[in-house]
């Protein structure tokens, strides 16, 4: 049922901006009012729910230990899975960061039997995903070609080397082949696996397709629909210095792809993509295995009643001098 | 073991999720899947809200009038104190990571049971209340309104959690459902709909210092009883100090470590280690406690029990703090007790006073585990140790969840196992140290009552250790949990007839050699010392 709700949903957004500037020409708003919007909701978003995160205190030291702790001197022990020193804990946070450490250990459990459990890893997920993170990254760095003149040359470079197999397909990124098949593969697990689509809300489905048309029209302006690069960049370098124009007569997949990109954006720091800065914050992650080396100090630390030795001592002592225990109070 | 369960009706195991979206609540509270509610005398004797006589297959909770307020009021106020509430609310990205990584979605297939939906349970409430889309979009960015069914599904689910964290380990962002469950508990708490087998014991635990309700002086005269039994065995006269004042080592273990089988003979292997060292220690009556089920209700309550602990050791005036082997307790002495109740700047950091070992890692704390105790006496071989006297045991050790994914103390109990025994197998990979998989019972949910969810959660651990029985002839399943050693013996009855259970400290009592001992027959647990088939050959 989401996702239907979510195909549709996009499937209006389209409509919405071809009816705007192929009927009524609305290219102001479409170029300059809702790109300017997108973006200041992003970055008002964006640190609005970094601070709320930052705000609550982290009450207790709690990481998620995975490997031997630091103790007697002749034991091994784990600096990434059990972090003792700060550089542990950042080689920690960078494999999950980068590389999506955590996910790789995934394995997947069927019954063999009726009782009888099957373990196997399961490396797709972490493959699709990675394979979408980075390909999408390497996407937006390209992209700085727009934003910056003269172009530096690690873009010029990163350009380059992505389309290094233009002998065989003309002008086709690798990172733009690989974001439509992880992608792919990210919405039909959501579809095919029961689990998954279980868990799955309207807003999961969404986000994917919003990438996904953000990529395919991306692609389709470079492989087929030729869009007039330098109008776009006059456009980009006239917004960044707040003189804004509306570029004219660019393909209309122009603006669809400025369209669902401005989306994702504003969507950004409403939705679940906040897990971008979260994993920076996640205290299971992110904190030393050292909790009996150094104190770790709860800002809200409540006073609480407790049962005090003496109350105890007067509720039993009658029966702990008759079996000869110490007492404090005879 | 409830009569619904036998083997003629095998338990029933479908990984297909229901038609029914998993946003309409509801919960059957069927026998066997539920632990009954605390009796309100134990809820009275500790200050809770609404105390009451309530069952939760009845329709009518007995909530009080306000109850919504409460749990909204609650869950905001618990916003703004845990990062780790609010932050793992807001990322979860749904990718299902997590789905059969629990022992309790593996061992009943029930979706609600895979750790992401757990959360959605409190998430989908969050967002009806807390966030922007789900305030205008409701349903549709999947925000449920709070009613009577989803506090009826929360009751449910989060006393269907163990707190094991094994999901944390597989979470991308490593967000931990144990937060999420003790949220959940907490927020229920506040409307008084809890569980007896957490209540009565904590409840105990306030009053006379220990979960089981054990006076001091039936304290002492267990002890004595265990002097006895010493005495038999070994022929040495143990003594066991008590409450004394200007011991250098203060120790304490989890209760059923005195009280309980096959506990016991664990208690009886600290008993010697201590005699044969010459330690200058003593046990408490009033902090006769390591375990807190404190934990399993609230912060408050974990410290309200855990402030005994160096309060005792003050009162006694002793210089450092030893643990006994018990896995939740670990969970809040490593990570937890120096914060609530620290800091504890009137002991001194911990050194071994027989090799001068400085435990440098409990430097702040003060408290040492007994296995780092035990290891670094081996290592320094200050203990005569004849592991010929474990030979009837072919031993396998299981990493207990707190001890493991909260405190990382994989290697310890494992060098004493190989220095006290001479067979020892390694359950399968995935299934030990960080991926260890819970008994299915931890976290207040060991009661009787509960069994069928008991076994279905223990499922994963007792098909690795029948993996061991069957490729090396495993009979012995060693672990350093009190709660493990209490409730995995029916389990493995049910699953692997023929593997016992013991702590690790059972099998050093067995293998150390005392000086002055008699020659030993049996083992701690009475049985003969050589196996059962060895004694016919002879």
């Amino acid at each position: 049922m989401g996702l239907w709700y979510s195909i549709s949903g996009i499937l209006l957004l389209v409509f919405f901006v071809v009816i705007g500037i192929e009927g009524i020409g609305l290219y102001s708003f479409f170029t300059i009012f809702i790109p300017y919007a997108a973006v200041l909701l992003f970055v008002v978003g964006f640190i609005y729910r970094v601070l709320k995160w930052a705000s609550s205190p982290v009450p207790f030291h709690i990481p998620t230990v995975c490997g031997q702790q630091k103790s007697l001197p002749w034991i091994k022990p784990d600096n990434i899975d059990s972090p003792y020193t700060t550089g542990g804990v950042v080689k920690r946070l960078a494999l999950d960061i980068f590389l999506f450490r955590s996910l790789l250990k995934n394995e997947k459990v069927d019954l063999e039997a009726p009782h009888r459990l099957l373990f196997r890893t399961s490396t797709l997920l972490w493959l699709g995903a990675l394979a979408f993170h980075w390909s999408f990254l390497i996407i937006i760095l390209r992209h700085l070609r727009f934003f910056l003149e003269p172009v530096p040359s690690v873009v010029v470079i990163l350009q380059r080397v992505d389309s290094i197999f233009q002998n065989l397909l003309p002008i086709l990124y690798i990172s733009d082949l690989i974001i439509v098949i992880a992608l792919g593969y990210l919405f039909i697990r959501r579809i095919i696996y029961p689990q998954v689509r279980y868990i799955s809300l309207p807003s999961d489905y969404f986000v994917l397709l919003a990438i996904g048309g953000i990529a395919i029209s991306g692609v389709l302006m470079r492989l087929i629909y030729k869009v007039d690069l330098v109008q776009v960049k006059e456009w980009v370098m006239a917004m960044l210095s707040f003189r804004p124009m509306p570029p004219k007569g660019v393909n209309l997949l122009f603006y669809i792809h400025l369209f669902f990109v401005s989306l994702f954006i504003a969507y950004f720091p409403l939705s679940k993509l906040m897990h971008m800065p979260g994993i920076f914050l996640s205290p299971t992650r992110n904190l030393l295995n050292v909790s009996r080396h150094r104190r770790h100090v709860n800002p809200w630390n409540l006073p609480v009643k407790v049962h005090t030795y003496e109350e105890y001592e007067d509720e039993f002592r009658q029966s702990m001098k008759e079996v000869g225990l110490p007492l404090d109070r005879e | 073991m409830s009569e619904e369960i036998s083997k003629d009706k095998p338990l029933k195991i479908d990984y297909t999720p229901p038609r029914e979206r998993w946003m309409e609540p509801r919960v059957e509270f069927r026998k066997g899947t539920y632990g009954y509610p605390a009796a309100s005398k134990h809820e009275k004797y500790l200050e809770l809200p609404n105390p009451r006589e309530w069952q939760p297959n009845e329709e009518d909770w007995k909530l009080p009038e306000d109850w919504k307020e409460i749990i909204l009021k609650g869950m905001e106020d618990r916003l703004d104190r845990y990062r780790s509430f609010r932050l793992f609310l807001d990322i979860c990205v749904r990718c299902g990571a997590c789905a059969d990584k629990c022992h309790f979605f593996i061992g009943s297939g029930d979706p609600k049971n895979m750790p992401v939906l757990r959360t959605e349970l409190l998430r989908s409430v969050y967002r009806r209340y807390f966030t922007l889309p789900g305030k205008i979009f409701g349903k549709l960015a999947g925000a449920r309104e709070l009613t009577k069914d989803v506090l009826k599904e929360w009751f449910y689910y989060f006393y269907q959690c163990t707190e094991c964290r094994r999901c944390s380990v597989f979470c991308p962002y490593g967000i931990d459902t144990c937060e999420m469950t003790m949220m959940g508990r907490e927020l229920l708490n506040l409307v008084g709909c809890n569980i007896n087998w957490v209540i009565e014991p904590a409840s105990n635990c306030f009053r006379t210092g220990n979960h089981l309700g054990i006076p001091p002086h039936a304290f002492k005269s267990t002890v004595d009883f265990a002097i006895d039994e010493l005495k038999e065995i070994t022929g040495i006269d143990v003594e066991v100090p008590i409450n004394r004042k200007g011991a250098e080592i203060l120790f304490v273990s989890p209760s059923a470590d005195y009280f309980a089988s096959p506990h016991w003979y664990t208690f009886l292997g600290y008993l010697l280690l201590f005699h044969e060292i010459g330690l200058d220690y003593t046990w408490s009556t009033y902090a006769s406690e390591g375990g807190n089920f404190g934990l399993f209700h609230s912060a408050d309550l974990a410290k309200r029990l855990n402030a005994k602990i160096y309060s005792e050791a003050k009162r006694l005036g002793v210089k450092w703090v030893l643990g006994g082997e018990c896995g939740h307790m670990w969970r809040v002495i490593h990570q937890y007790m120096d914060t609530l109740n620290g800091p504890a700047d009137f002991l001194e950091e911990p050194v071994s006073p027989v090799t001068g070992t400085p435990f440098e890692n409990a430097k702040s704390t003060k408290m040492v585990h007994i296995c780092e105790f035990t290891a670094d006496l081996i290592q320094n071989r200050r203990l005569k140790l004849d592991p010929s006297r474990n030979d009837k045991w072919k031993v396998t050790y299981h990493d207990s969840c707190n001890i493991s994914r909260g405190v990382g103390l994989l290697e310890e109990p494992r060098y004493i196992l190989r220095n006290v025994c001479n067979e020892f197998y390694e359950m399968p990979e995935n299934t030990i140290r960080e991926r260890t998989f819970c008994c299915g019972s931890g976290a207040g949910l060991g009661s009787d009552e509960n069994m069928e969810i008991r076994l279905r959660g223990g499922l994963p651990r007792a098909n690795a250790v029948k993996y061991v029985k069957e490729q090396y002839g495993v009979n012995l399943l060693t672990c350093i949990c009190a709660i493990d050693r209490a409730t995995l013996p029916p389990l493995l009855e049910y699953w692997v007839p023929g593997v016992e259970v013991a702590g690790v400290h059972e099998l050093v009592g067995n293998a150390l050699v005392l000086k002055g001992e008699k020659e030993r027959t049996t083992n701690l647990r009475g049985e003969p010392i050589k196996g059962e088939e060895e004694e016919l050959h002879v």
